[in-house]
């Protein structure tokens, strides 16, 4: 399958700091890239230039085939950006946010409007969309802000850090919709900096860091490289601490024992459910109550850590 | 996408730029238009300022100076016209540099829309607030006192010109709004330079009492042109009054016409460029 886009060595300074240094990228079509990073990985520099708004120093970029540097405006009649700060009109209802940006689509007056209706009411907006978006609440604007970039059906789309600032509900409404898109064929570029979204998102993940593309894999081939799930478990002592490390080396695969916060840590594998239940019958046979138990998903931090040796910035 | 737009016979390329601009531009000019209709607190304080500007020139300093045979309150209503109009082409710098701050600009320059869209919408809606400040304030001056005295095509030409020095104006004030970083910024930089500039003029005190190294710039600065053109339309420059000298008194029409063009001519070219590299972030 072609690529819908493809970025070969994009590199970008401010003052001395290198943005991006020398990234390649390719998107299949029909795909969902997560571009997965820190604060100043490079997330937002790599959209800006990809959706035309910024040149890079070095390198080139396409998208559907078109040099983003070269023919911008052709590029720009294929793609839909939603950024990190929903830039919609405050002043404007939803509706006609949607409508003012079918007409800068030149999809005409008609199509306009009824693209508008059909994706406020798709997004739940329909009761809010004669009211001015400085009514609106944080996870209203950013639907709002993805239904302007979807206002022509684009076949690429852009999100940047879609639902980074929103409460756990926005967040699982705006995945739902996202899911949507990239089933409808959309080709999807996110970037974010939770691993779980680029889980559950994602056909591919890049790992970003200071310009660079550290890792790139499928979610599970990156969750392999850097360990799953792991079950935790925070003991009264030390000494019950070995002891139950040596008792649940049978329940999961590797353990460790972080002796100074008598912590046992196991990596899953199988269910995470099932790897807590059997823990703590073995617990519960031998008698030791724990202080704290449970299952841990990696985050960034943990991918950063096995990835470069250190924290996220 | 191909739409029903691009399926008609294709227009000479720089027609349809043309063409798409003005569209564009009308689609913003209307989004900033209801931000107007939205946030009536802008249009009070719009209209309140030139009727306190009316109010406060022709009691406070049209009785102060007697000049035989001039009405003098007459005399200073084009000044605070001009000066109003050329004040109110700032809010250009302060509507672009909000945009910019929030994003919005990103989000229009990610769209296949007109470059020159995002200038136009903006120096046309502020154009029309500055139509609406004009008839408020020219009521105002009628009830002080103020007429034209020439006739109605003379009388309607003053206010075409001075509806597009405003407008020449917004594309000065479109340059230092994409230039500032932030709102606040625009906000004191869109205004200051416009004092020295106002009151290096014609607008409120004759020329030939100004120091005589200073005569030169205050007889040829684009505000005393428009000034000057503004009370011979109108027919409130009497007989015998200091009107400076040389080609910018005897020619405040044609000066003011060529002021106007300049101004566009050199500003519109790089208000686009600075819109199309403007980046947010």
């Amino acid at each position: 399958m072609a690529d819908a886009v493809v970025a070969e060595g994009l590199s970008k300074r401010y003052g001395s700091v290198w943005a991006l240094d020398g990234l390649d990228l390719a998107v299949p079509e029909g795909s969902v890239l997560g571009l997965l990073g820190p604060n100043g990985a490079g997330k937002t520099t790599t959209v800006r230039i990809l959706a035309t708004l910024l040149r890079p120093d070095h390198g080139r970029a396409w998208v559907s085939g078109i040099d983003v540097a070269k023919e911008p405006q052709q590029v720009r009649r294929r793609i839909g950006l939603s950024g990190q700060y929903a830039a919609v009109d405050e002043n404007l209802t939803g509706y006609e946010n949607l409508e003012m940006i079918g007409r800068l689509y030149h999809i005409g007056k008609g199509q306009a409007r009824e693209r508008a209706n059909e994706l406020l009411e798709r997004f739940e907006l329909t009761d809010a969309a004669t009211r001015p978006v400085k009514t609106y609440s944080g996870g209203m604007r950013r639907r709002l802000d993805l239904a302007g970039a979807l206002i022509t059906s684009p076949p690429v789309i852009f999100l940047d850090e879609p639902t980074t600032g929103l409460d756990l509900r926005s967040r699982m409404g705006m995945w739902d919709i996202i899911n949507e898109r990239a089933r409808a064929g959309s080709t999807l570029l996110l970037t974010t900096q939770y691993l779980e979204e680029a889980d559950r998102l994602a056909d591919d993940i890049v790992v970003l860091d200071r310009g660079r593309a550290i890792a790139h894999g499928t979610p599970d081939e990156l969750k392999l490289q850097i360990g799953g799930e792991r079950l935790e478990v925070v003991l009264e002592n030390r000494n019950e601490a070995e002891i139950v490390a040596q008792m649940l080396s049978e329940v999961g695969g590797e353990s460790t024992v972080d002796s100074e916060a008598h912590r046992v840590v196991v990596q899953v594998t199988g269910t995470a459910a099932g790897t807590l239940a059997e823990a703590v019958r073995h617990l519960d046979k031998a008698g030791i109550e724990p202080v704290d138990i449970g299952i841990r998903k990696p985050s960034l931090d943990d991918v950063f850590l096995r990835l470069t040796g250190q924290a996220a910035a | 996408m191909t739409t029903a737009t691009t399926q008609a016979p294709r227009l000479p390329a720089v027609l349809d730029v043309f063409v798409t601009a003005l569209h564009d531009g009308w689609v913003v000019t209307k989004r900033n238009l209801i931000k107007i209709k939205r946030i009536p607190d802008l249009l009070i304080f719009s209209t309140i300022q030139p009727i306190m500007f009316v109010l406060l020139f022709a009691y406070v300093f049209g009785g102060a100076i007697q000049v035989p045979g001039v009405n003098y309150r007459e005399y200073l209503m084009p000044g605070i016209f001009v000066q109003t109009v050329a004040f109110g082409s700032a809010l250009t710098a302060v509507g672009l540099a909000d945009d910019l701050q929030k994003g919005i600009v990103d989000r229009f320059r990610a769209l296949p829309m007109s470059r020159a869209a995002v200038l136009v919408g903006r120096t046309t809606s502020d154009l029309l607030n500055n139509v609406l400040v004009t008839v408020v304030m020219s009521l105002t001056g009628l009830l002080v006192g103020w007429r034209i005295h020439t006739g109605f095509w003379p009388g309607f030409a003053g206010y075409l010109l001075l509806f597009l020095f405003g407008y020449a104006m917004s594309w000065i004030s479109a340059v230092i709004g994409l230039s500032v970083r932030s709102v606040e910024i625009a906000q004191s930089a869109g205004f200051i330079w416009l004092f020295p500039v106002t009151f290096l003029s014609n607008a409120f005190v004759a020329i030939d009492t100004m120091p005589s190294w200073l005569q030169p710039v205050a007889n040829w600065n684009p505000i005393s042109a428009v000034v000057l053109a503004l009370r011979d339309l109108w027919g409130n420059a009497p007989e015998g009054l200091a009107r400076g000298t040389g080609y910018p008194a005897d020619h405040p029409v044609q000066l003011s016409l060529i002021w106007c063009a300049l101004i566009l001519v050199a500003f519109i070219p790089l208000a686009i460029a600075r819109y199309r590299r403007s980046a947010s972030r």
